[in-house]
């Protein structure tokens, strides 16, 4: 992105004073893929000021005096929407949790992430333009998740979605199977894993019962404590659990927590799922599945199979894919629906599954993951169908600004690599504080 | 054609033990010797190739097990993998393919440790893979030897095809990630020592067998050379019949095998060489052979500046490269080749040459184009059958057959 690079926000500044058209950007004769509505072989899209203005059939189009990109031969999706993502989080230092302790819920990723990372560059390249980074699944809890936008960034706060009371967005992240167990204080069994868990939401439930018996006087009021006030946000459902988990009697487990405690939980990686499909569905948790080209490399996902999004699907559970960055690469996550539609999958629900699903499980979907009036302008245009291996990611656009496009070297160089593409860089604004170009 | 089916006649009056039959119809055949049939058959007879051509070209007998498919290739190649060795479960059980005992250890033999009834073998040979090139890990300066087996076969020397193929060196941080070696100089100098010591064992061996001859003193137990296993495999790299596969990421490890090829005048395989796009003249001068690296493997560490555009631009070099799915320590535990020879068909490599990667390419590397990797009368009866675009992630591969035998027919 050589020239946006220091113009585009100064286009966007000067425009946006001067006309309240100027920003008004239509996208013209593209194969329209909404998601949330039928495909539209010839349409439009219209988007002004970072918000989705209109999408519809060329027969409808009315012109203006905004600016226009011929999209004839292309197609434009909504941006891609990864629900379990690591990136930025690497490095000495990175992550949530450290080796203190198996629950650490007061730990916030967000104070983690490199914007700086490389990997931000290969995610706009694969077509993501919104994440749920995570802390990883070595503890039963390793801390808080940010939800955040590929927007241009210099510091955390560029990336992070906040929510209405202007607080920034994100879920808790929870583990069990094998990846939490090793020595004490951390649990050495499963049973130890669910009572840790249980002690702890226990805890929790009296710190939000001295909340509400102190009934706003300060005076009563428990002091604040940052581990036991974030897990009485997930009790009072103010923040989703987003819960590592494999096996099949493990996904059970985190069934049977979810009810003993109320809280709202989305199932990850569920490598068992197909074994547990109905129980999940009659639960009501959505599943965000990973899938990797074969079964095992650790016990507990060695039941892994391609239909596992088929099996919740037709059971009647949400599906959604993740990258698992770095596990899988986000530059070819279209591959992981497409790989499960080898399995049965239905197009429309992998279509969804990279979309609207994935917001719906971090509670975005009215403002993200289909292309409808008024939605976020994240979209994604391809030079063909999103489940060919052959298409490629063309452009890249948050909230009405083009993150990636695939003509520009810099951006190139992300989405095949070559010399230079690991290198950590400032994301998109480059150059800016050196004030020259 | 009035021979052919006189033969097919006196066939059917052999014994029933002659073998089955099994004839493929495809809308369209990658022989990978020549161009693609279309509308074609092949005819797979005793566990080799009997026939392949036009479908109107042959006249069935009714006694042939019929497959039919939209497309057909070779049985795949795998140039290097470590599955079989490296198990599924990815516990002490079933992770063979290193042993971290020593830093060199050439006489590690794969046959020992290949497991034929791994369940990723299996799930491999699901997707078309018949033949794999595997062995030890390349995650020490000389891990031990590597094989080439089929992927069928209930014991290992049923599926054996090449028994020793190549001693697993590397030279890239994977050999330095421990105390011994610890640095690259170090992992270079103990790598030429250990090479000088079986060149000196190679002279000596010969020489005391000459003394045996004139002495007439085999019974002189004091003059025999005791048999060493760690200088005598790597006797078979000096002599030039056994490869080192040689893992290496940085240009400047790359240029340091080079080095290595010089000095010894042996036979070397480039593995991974993510950044061998710097240094392809000198690759292309040296005549050495690269297995590229998973276009998908992860991009970090010295990988970082892997491209997917690799391969293609060794191929349009005319670089011998042939596609591998390589080792995998975690999740997941094997890659599948087919997948990753489609990766560099969507990033620059024509369909042809991709195909190539994953079929006759890895044969000739491997010495055993004359049993495998194209579809031609004499080979050996390997087939994968799909309904599509092979390289498509929504094709199924749908039939796969080894030595004639259909080894699966479910679609993955």
């Amino acid at each position: 992105m050589h020239l946006p690079c220091l113009t585009l926000p100064l286009l966007i500044a000067l425009l946006s004073t001067s006309s309240v058209h100027a920003d008004r950007q239509d996208f013209l004769h593209a194969r329209i893929i909404p998601v949330t509505g039928p495909e539209i072989e010839d349409g439009y899209l219209i988007i002004d000021d970072g918000k989705i203005v209109s999408v519809g059939s060329m027969n409808e189009y009315q012109s203006s005096s905004g600016m226009s990109h011929d999209c004839t031969g292309k197609t434009i999706m909504p941006g891609l929407v990864c629900t379990h993502s690591h990136i930025g989080i690497q490095g000495p230092g990175g992550g949530g949790g450290d080796g203190s302790g198996p629950i650490q819920p007061e730990v916030r990723i967000l104070d983690s992430i490199d914007v700086e990372n490389a990997g931000f560059r290969r995610a706009v390249a694969g077509g993501l333009t919104c994440l749920n980074i995570m802390p990883g699944s070595g503890h039963l809890s390793s801390g808080q998740t940010a939800y955040v936008k590929l927007r241009p960034a210099k510091r955390v706060e560029d990336l992070l979605i906040m929510d209405d009371n202007d607080r920034p967005m994100g879920g808790l992240k929870m583990a069990n199977g094998t990846n939490p167990q090793r020595d004490a204080p951390f649990p050495g069994t499963r049973g130890k894993s669910a009572a840790l868990v249980r002690q702890a939401f226990i805890d929790a439930q009296d710190y939000q019962q001295q909340i509400d018996d102190a009934a706003d006087d300060p005076d009563k009021l428990p002091d604040r404590n940052l581990k036991l006030e974030t897990l009485a946000e997930v009790l009072r459902g103010e923040r989703v659990v987003h819960h590592h988990t494999h096996r099949h009697d493990d996904i059970l487990t985190v069934l049977r927590l979810a009810d003993e405690f109320d809280f709202q939980v989305v199932l990850h990686h569920v490598s068992d799922g197909w074994k547990v499909a109905d129980e999940i569905a009659a639960a009501g948790a959505p599943c965000s599945v990973i899938l990797v080209d074969s079964p095992g490399g650790k016990q507990e996902a060695v039941g892994l199979e391609y239909r596992t999004g088929h099996v919740l699907d037709e059971a009647g559970v949400t599906v959604a894919f993740h990258t698992d960055d770095l596990i899988t690469d986000s530059r070819w996550f279209r591959r992981m629906p497409a790989l499960a539609m080898r399995a049965g999958l239905d197009r429309q629900t992998a279509l969804e599954s990279l979309t609207i699903n994935g917001a719906a499980m971090m509670d975005l979907d009215d403002r993200i993951g289909s292309l409808e009036a008024e939605k976020d302008a994240d979209f994604v245009i391809l030079d063909g169908d999103p489940f060919s291996i052959y298409t490629k990611t063309l452009e890249t656009w948050v909230e009405g600004r083009k993150v990636f496009d695939l003509t520009d070297p810099g951006d190139h160089l992300y989405a095949v690599g070559g010399p230079g593409a690991g290198q950590p860089e400032r994301p998109y604004l480059c150059c800016i504080d050196e004030g020259h170009e | 054609m009035k021979g052919l089916a006189q033969l097919l006649f006196v066939l059917m009056l052999a014994p029933l033990a002659s073998g089955e039959t099994i004839l493929v119809y495809a809308d369209t055949i990658h022989t990978m010797a020549g161009d693609a049939i279309q509308d074609g058959y092949v005819l797979v007879r005793d566990g080799d190739i009997a026939a392949v051509g036009q479908a109107d070209d042959y006249a069935p007998d009714g006694t042939e097990t019929i497959m039919k498919a939209a497309l057909v290739t070779p049985g795949l190649v795998d140039a290097h993998t470590c599955v079989g060795l490296a198990g599924h479960l990815n516990t002490k059980h079933d992770r063979d393919e290193l042993d971290r005992g020593n830093p060199v250890q050439p006489h590690l033999r794969a046959i020992d440790a290949y497991n034929p009834h791994e369940r990723l073998v299996e799930w491999v040979r699901g997707f078309g893979v018949t033949t794999v090139h595997t062995g030890h890990a390349p995650q020490a300066l000389v891990s031990g030897q590597t094989m080439i087996v089929k992927t069928a076969g209930n014991r290992v020397e049923e599926a054996t095809i090449k028994s020793v193929a190549m001693i697993a060196c590397s030279m890239s941080d994977t050999a330095i990630s421990g105390d011994n070696p610890g640095t690259r100089a170090k992992a270079s100098a103990m790598l030429r020592q250990k090479l000088l010591d079986a060149r000196h064992y190679v002279d000596k061996q010969s020489s005391t067998k000459n003394d045996d001859e004139s002495d007439d003193s085999e019974t002189d137990g004091s003059k025999r050379k005791r048999r060493d296993l760690e200088l005598e495999a790597l006797a078979g790299v000096l002599k030039g019949e056994t490869p080192l596969l040689i893992h290496a990421h940085k240009a400047r490890d790359i240029a340091n095998a080079l080095r290595l090829q010089e000095e010894f005048d042996i036979p070397i395989v480039l593995d991974g060489a993510s950044e061998s796009y710097m240094l392809m003249d000198d690759i292309k001068a040296s005549g050495i052979p690269v297995f590229i690296h998973p276009t998908m493997i992860r991009p970090y560490g010295e990988r970082e500046n892997l491209s997917f555009e690799t391969a293609s631009k060794l191929i349009d070099a005319d670089i011998p490269v042939a596609m591998q799915s390589g080792y995998e320590s975690y999740v997941p535990r094997t890659r599948v080749v087919l997948y990753e020879a489609g990766m560099a068909a969507a990033n620059g490599c024509d369909f042809n040459d991709a195909l190539a990667m994953i079929t006759i390419t890895p044969a000739k590397i491997l010495g055993i184009d004359d049993r495998v990797g194209s579809i031609e009368v004499g080979k050996d009866g390997d087939l994968a059958l799909y309904d599509g675009d092979p390289f498509e992630w929504t094709t199924h591969c749908t039939g796969v057959v080894i030595d004639g035998k259909i080894v699966a027919n479910t679609p993955r």
